[in-house]
């Protein structure tokens, strides 16, 4: 043991100084801290975080051009498509040799399917001719122009030349300016014609449906999340189970339950036709619509709403609308003057929560929505798995993720990841 | 608004009483679709809706019949089987990490909490849509993809999220003069965890396991793109039952998860109870 009374730094039990001593100590419980984060964080990252960045990676990449069409690429970089000629023989030369490699390894189907993306009509041209050319001696057969443009006059087209000069890169913004209606033309971003543009209608439908979702689940939340702040304790447990548990059923349940409460011969248009309000031969359309999509998705996305909202209420002090009221302020005032602004957090943790899991969602609107109340995602899903056109869906989904991720962020900003509750 | 003030005037009244009514009715929408195809499930027929007989309450117009349908069937129940094989372990696999992770993120002092609190919640955020295509691209390139162990490993980690953040809710009242009291009687870091800090997360530990079990036992569009035939599940056979021609069958399979449901919102409750009174938190 030192001395106490001994001047200088104040020495720990081992003799290091106290400084250098708690440093190590603080060191070493980071350290502990991180080693049993590590394990979780290195799972993700390759379970999730790698296989997300991968799937994002796709949305720009063009590398198939470039591997399959080398030499032609090479030959066309002084070509200037502006001219409106075709370019010179040695451009078709080296298209031959290199669909005749291409149809060898059977790699010319996939780079006609990645230009037929841009310029509809290619994959027929490559397929064709892939066929042919590689029955061709590539030294002495020639010249190619003639021969080409013979064997298929799409070879012909400077339309087609300008595509492949264009995406020749090996990463391409084309995916993306199609995922936005736009298309990259010879020279530059240019807007597609009206009648193709899908993709922009469908992200505007899903960013307001997700709202028209959010703001039902605003309106219809706020006076139970009320009810059940301002409830004796004991009540209001009870009452929070029939939140928690639509919460806890299986979202496909709730789906099938709609799906089958909604149908024309469903118990909702039995009981209207019953009551009389509607008339059995115009049994109402609810399903298959965008109101389908809605009526669903807010009952299943209600209880995100009302669970927020509960816990900021319960913070409230009754005492200020007391207090208000005792100032001579009526109901109403006292409620919107002093009760909702202190309620506004926890519409905004609800709204936000709602908003960024409405706007992802697949399986309701696949299953209720019909085609007019599909969202964004059920294109993804689309692309992804039946048109194969990978690439698009990887910038429609990178698109999406940029709008839930800048909310996830706004949502740590104000309310904070570690405070999400559930139930 | 718990009482109404014996001076209430006759529009404070209207107004309390028809905002009860209002209450009640959101509260009907939010059960009602859940507690109306219970009974649907017992038909006699193969209708989605009530039959005259089943108003009338004629035990002609109820039978088993869908529920024997569903243990009959094969595909029903090798779907049931499989879900039952995944969603453990998937729990076990998450709880596992994310218990280590949650008492690594609440210590006093850890670098980069914030971002890596953000990391570890994110495949709750990221739309599903999306974590499952990049799954589909990343696990066929590694050969997980049709895998039964690349669909527990997909749901373990959609199932993360869930068991931090209730991992970490029970550990912000943890008291930690406890650990330094074990240590200080001489228990190793080991025992102290096993002995002291476990039996006091535990609560914490089991809801966020439920929850994780629960996200696996409900996924769909991860295991529609990461599994292949060989891992359909339950919620896969239902979805492709309600696109394709939807069977009463379904009535019943929705009934017995809503049973489910309710006893594991029961355990859960149950727990939260237990572990709010062992930390003196319980509100009266």
């Amino acid at each position: 043991m030192t001395d106490i009374s001994q001047s200088g730094p104040m020495l720990a039990a081992d003799g290091t100084p106290l400084k250098r001593s708690l440093a190590r100590a603080l060191r070493m419980q980071k350290l502990r801290a991180l080693m049993l984060i590590a394990p979780l964080l290195l799972f993700i990252l390759l379970t999730f975080i790698l296989p997300v960045a991968d799937m994002l990676y796709r949305s720009v990449d063009n590398r198939i051009v470039q591997d399959v069409l080398p030499r032609t690429i090479e030959a066309l970089e002084d070509w200037d498509p502006g001219s409106n000629q075709l370019p010179e023989e040695a451009a078709f030369a080296a298209l031959a040799a290199d669909l005749k490699d291409a149809a060898n390894a059977k790699t010319h189907t996939k780079v006609a399917k990645r230009l037929n993306y841009e310029n509809p009509g290619i994959a027929s041209v490559f397929r064709k001719s892939g066929r042919k050319v590689k029955k061709w001696d590539v030294e002495n057969d020639g010249p190619y122009r003639e021969k080409l443009i013979e064997l298929n006059d799409g070879w012909g087209d400077v339309d087609l030349w300008k595509t492949i000069k264009t995406y020749s890169g090996v990463r391409t913004a084309g995916y993306f300016l199609n995922a936005v209606d736009m298309k990259l033309g010879a020279d530059g971003a240019e807007v597609r014609p009206e009648n193709e543009r899908i993709y922009n209608t469908l992200l505007i439908r899903t960013m307001r449906m997700s709202l028209i979702i959010t703001f039902s689940c605003i309106l219809l939340g706020y006076p139970v999340a009320w009810l059940l702040a301002n409830l004796p304790a004991s009540k209001a447990n009870l009452l929070l189970i029939l939140v928690l548990l639509p919460f806890w059923t299986s979202l496909l349940v709730r789906t099938s339950a709609w799906k089958i409460l909604l149908q024309q011969q469903g118990v909702i248009n039995d009981t209207l036709v019953w009551i009389g309000l509607v008339d059995d031969a115009n049994r109402l359309v609810l399903i298959n619509n965008e109101l389908g999509t809605i009526i669903a998705m807010t009952h299943i996305l209600l209880p995100f709403m009302i669970l927020p909202m509960y816990s900021v209420m319960q913070t409230i002090n009754p005492t200020y609308m007391r207090a208000a009221k005792s100032m001579g302020a009526t109901d109403w005032t006292a409620f919107w003057r002093v009760y909702f602004p202190q309620s506004v957090p926890g519409i905004g943790a609800g709204s936000i929560l709602v908003f960024i899991l409405a706007v992802g969602y697949y399986i309701t609107p696949a299953l209720v929505g019909g085609t007019k109340g599909t969202f964004i995602s059920n294109l993804i899903a689309y692309h992804i798995s039946t048109s194969g056109n990978w690439g698009l869906g990887a910038a429609l989904g990178a698109i999406l993720l940029a709008v839930v991720l800048l909310l996830y962020w706004v949502y740590d900003k104000i309310v904070g990841i570690d405070n999400v509750k559930l139930g | 608004m718990s009482a109404l003030p014996p001076y209430a005037s006759t529009g404070q009244r209207a107004w309390y009483y028809s905002f009860r009514v209002i209450c009640g009715l959101i509260f009907f929408f939010l059960i009602a679709p859940i507690v109306v195809i219970i009974p649907l499930s017992f038909n006699a027929q193969d209708f989605f809706t009530f039959t005259p007989e089943m108003l009338r309450l004629d035990p002609e117009g109820f039978s088993l019949k869908h529920y024997r349908n569903f243990f009959g069937d094969d595909s029903w129940q090798t779907s049931m089987w499989n879900s039952l094989k995944i969603a453990p372990m998937a729990t076990i696999v998450s709880v596992t990490f994310g218990t280590l992770a949650a008492i690594g993120l609440s210590q006093p002092h850890v670098p980069f909490r914030r971002a890596i609190m953000a990391i570890l919640i994110s495949p709750m955020i990221v739309p599903l849509i999306i974590s499952a295509a990049g799954m589909y691209f990343f696990y066929s390139r590694i050969g997980l993809q049709g895998t039964y162990m690349g669909v527990v490993l997909a749901h373990a980690a959609l199932g993360i999220p869930f068991v931090i953040i209730t991992v970490t809710a029970t550990l912000v009242g943890f008291d930690r003069s406890l650990t330094r009291a074990a240590a200080n009687m001489g228990a190793d870091p080991v025992t102290t965890f096993f002995r002291i800090q476990m039996p006091l997360i535990m609560p914490g530990v089991i809801s966020g396991g439920l929850f994780a079990f629960i996200t696996s036992f409900d996924e769909v569009v991860v295991v529609l793109f990461v599994g292949s035939a060989g891992q359909r599940t339950l919620p896969w056979q239902m979805f492709t039952g309600l696109r394709e021609q939807i069977s009463p069958t379904i009535l019943a399979v929705a009934t017995i998860l809503v049973a489910i449901s309710i006893m594991l919102l029961a355990t859960v409750e149950m727990l939260r109870r237990r572990s709010e009174r062992l930390r003196g938190m319980s509100p009266t």
